[in-house]
């Protein structure tokens, strides 16, 4: 076991990966000399050369475009956004492109790509370096959409993110980077994509988040327990396709379900978990499906107060846990 | 005076702890409103902890150093009565009014969830007894697991109707069947009215009950007896003159029958609503007449005893009945019954089988017909009909034919070379 940061996990993922196998390359903006803007990447230009870390143009359409092509042909390209934010050039080669190539070819052809961004907010980055992207993507049959909270589950992730044989969007909270610390085991493994995680037993309100809510969701929890309120914390870590079993079972354990997402609420990742839970648990429940998200306004404000206003954080998580199990 | 507690504030969004770094006063200090009475330390900034009261200083409960988190005492203050009192009179009764604004608030009460509603209907909990923990009296899935965990489940009063129905009704049938005739009867000159003796009484509910809750199926077999005819006729006078009482047909009947309940023990069952009892012993009830009334004795562990022993018991109880000497423990725990139809000249019935038992067998009239026999020939040979009633709940037709053939069987086999009265 060794103690690393969300950033260092990736990293090492991507590190043992292309170890592994020679076909895992890496293409994107400043990913090579300089190491990714958020140092992602560091070191891998230096142990693997300028022939798999590849710095590219700034143009997010070819570097999805290229790795597409790479992928079709049998290698294995993970391709990093410096931002979530900037994805939206490359819309067209991951919807259009890399999530349709299996169906369209008829088995005949697959993308085996990653797509790195780091996205989210409280930060100070404003419209064009916090946003929430996933739900724009979360509705692509043949795209997986995966998002870990914590260093272990980035790691086991990415991992076997790069092994699956079609794309997926890996996104990392860029507030977790250096906040969240954990330990990972030295060994090789992965974790399921597409599998949710328990990441606390409870009894009286169930959250279900992902990402850095997760943590909000903990901080809250471990509060609240000192008021005698129990709560149940699923990390769904895959958010496309959803782990609907695991859902429904943390909806039923207790009855009241709070959902988070630090994305704008109508329409967010979060209304179609709970389209599942009403669907599937509605006899089990004991109080209104609550959301909490951010406010549907166009992008994160860069006035600190207004920043807060809009950011997820445990206070709110706690409030709105409260509400539930007094409910 | 009055004392107030000074509490950890908020010094910062996120903030949830502050530590003591230096306590700026001491007991029996007079401190004014707002003054700083400590430095307070947080993860973000190095704050004074300004005093809310003006007063005396009272105890020091944190230490320099500790950590108290928000909302903690960290020192008690002694205020003056009249800002006390000021205090009460704005914010006291304002508490007051909340409290019970919130405990007397149940506009929830009968709001149910879906989870609620699930519960209560599943298990037949009438939610208008129960109390609700939630907001406004709502009624929380919690509240009925818990209730449903202890089992202490209230039912309203229909409901608990409706469980002794099923005893209430069954006697509520008896009467109804009971006195439907003198209700709608009307009297003649030169009718008889017999009025309901308790034997009559009794017979006339067990049959009841048994017709209104068993489903009652019937069988017929024949058989050939004539083996067994000889053999009584040829030791018969023998056996009165060293016995002393009649060796009947009706106790080989008895004895085949015991025989084979023992090859066929779903045959002396009970039905028991969710369940089946088969019972080990076996103990055959026999209908006795008189005049006016049934009676049925009980053999006792018939399976235990020989054709002569079953020939005295029957011949005891008879006596005993006949004496009106019969007592209730001759009448108990009778778990099949046979009955000597045959005496009657009858040779074919249909039996109400002898609730809760799971079956009745009649034996018919042994009469002389012609049977074809093996190889085309015409014979005369004493044939019987053995006729069977069964619970249809407990038994069917397979078994009950199996169980008949088996009796057959052994009827068919006895004779002077393969049977022992003893």
């Amino acid at each position: 076991m060794t103690v690393l940061s969300y950033m260092d996990a990736i990293t090492l993922a991507m590190k043992e990966e292309m170890e592994r196998d020679e076909r895992v390359f890496i293409l994107g903006e400043d990913v090579g000399v300089k190491g990714g803007v958020f140092k992602a990447t560091q070191g891998l230009y230096e142990q693997f050369g300028e022939e798999r870390v590849i710095d590219t143009p700034l143009a997010e359409s070819a570097i999805v475009g290229v790795g597409v092509g790479a992928a079709m042909y049998g290698l294995r390209p993970i391709a990093e956004m410096q931002f979530a934010d900037f994805i939206m050039p490359a819309v067209n080669q991951i919807i259009s492109e890399a999530s349709k190539i299996r169906y369209r070819s008829d088995n005949d052809w697959s993308c085996p790509m990653v797509i790195r961004a780091p996205f989210g907010g409280g930060v100070h980055g404003a419209l064009y370096h916090s946003q929430s992207v996933e739900a724009v993507f979360a509705n692509q049959p043949g795209l997986k959409i995966v998002i870990p909270s914590t260093p272990y589950d980035a790691k086991g992730l990415l991992k076997a993110a790069i092994r699956d044989d079609d794309p997926v969007l890996f996104f990392e909270h860029k507030r977790a980077y250096r906040l969240i610390k954990d330990d990972v085991p030295d060994d090789d493994y992965t974790i399921e994509i597409g599998k949710a995680d328990v990441k606390r037993e409870g009894e009286d309100v169930t959250v279900i988040t992902y990402g850095l809510c997760v943590h909000f969701a903990l901080q809250a929890a471990e509060r609240l327990e000192k008021d005698g309120i129990d709560v149940h914390i699923l990390d769904l870590r895959t958010i496309y396709p959803l782990d609907q079993e695991a859902i429904i079972k943390a909806a039923k354990k207790t009855g009241k379900v709070l959902l988070i997402t630090e994305d704008t609420k109508e329409g967010s990742v979060m209304s179609e978990v709970a389209a599942i839970i009403a669907e599937y648990a509605l006899f089990d429940l004991d109080a209104p499906i609550k959301r909490l998200a951010g406010p549907d306004v166009p992008a994160m404000p860069y006035a600190p107060t207004m920043e807060k206003f809009f950011m997820m954080n445990p206070e709110k998580v706690e409030q709105a846990i409260r509400e539930l199990a007094e409910f | 005076m009055a004392i107030q507690n000074i509490v950890m504030p908020q010094l910062g969004e996120s903030v949830t702890e502050g530590t003591i770094e230096k306590w700026l006063i001491k007991p029996g200090d007079q401190v004014k409103k707002y003054d700083a009475l400590a430095e307070v330390q947080t993860d973000k900034v190095t704050a004074e902890l300004p005093s809310s009261f003006t007063g005396t200083i009272g105890e020091i409960i944190a230490q320099e150093g500790d950590t108290i988190a928000v909302g903690e005492i960290v020192c008690t203050i002694q205020i003056e009565e009249a800002v006390v009192s000021e205090k009460t009179d704005t914010n006291v009764p304002k508490t007051i009014e909340h409290v019970t604004a919130i405990s007397s608030e149940k506009s929830m009460k009968t709001r149910y969830s879906p989870a609620v509603g699930r519960l209560a209907t599943e298990y037949q909990i009438d939610l208008s007894q129960v109390e609700g923990s939630g907001a406004s009296g709502r009624i929380t899935r919690k509240d009925i697991q818990k209730i449903i965990d202890m089992g202490a489940i209230p039912r309203s009063a229909l409901q608990t109707t409706e469980q002794s129905t099923r005893v209430a009704s069954q006697q509520a049938i008896d009467e109804v069947n009971l006195k439907a005739d003198s209700l709608v009867q009307s009297f003649s000159t030169g009718d008889v009215e017999i009025p309901v003796s308790g034997v009559r009484r009794s017979i006339a509910k067990n049959m009841v009950t048994s017709t209104q809750e068993i489903p009652h199926a019937w069988m017929m077999m024949e058989v050939d007896v004539t083996d067994l005819v000889s053999y009584r006729d040829s030791i018969k006078e023998d056996f009165k003159k060293k016995e002393g009482y009649n060796l009947t047909y009706f106790a080989f009947f008895v004895k085949a029958v015991s025989q084979a309940l023992k090859e066929f023990p779903m045959m002396n069952s009970q039905w028991h609503g969710d369940k089946i009892i088969q019972k080990k012993d076996i103990n055959l009830s026999i209908a006795v007449a008189t005049e006016d009334a049934l009676f049925v004795p009980v053999i006792h562990h018939a399976d235990d005893k020989s054709i002569k022993g079953i020939a005295k018991e029957i011949h005891e109880l008879a006596q005993k009945v006949r004496n009106g000497k019969l007592k209730p423990e001759d009448m108990q725990g009778g778990t099949f019954t046979v009955n000597n139809t045959g005496s009657f000249g009858s040779v074919q019935s249909m039996g109400i089988i002898n609730y809760p038992q799971a079956a009745i067998l009649q034996i018919e009239s042994i009469v002389k017909r012609p049977v074809i026999m093996n190889g085309g020939m015409f014979a005369a040979r004493d044939m019987v009909n053995i006729c069977l009633s069964i619970d249809h709940r407990i038994l069917d037709g397979l078994i009950s034919g199996k169980f008949l053939a088996r009796i057959k069987e052994i009827l068919e086999n006895t004779s002077k070379e393969s049977t022992s009265i003893y």
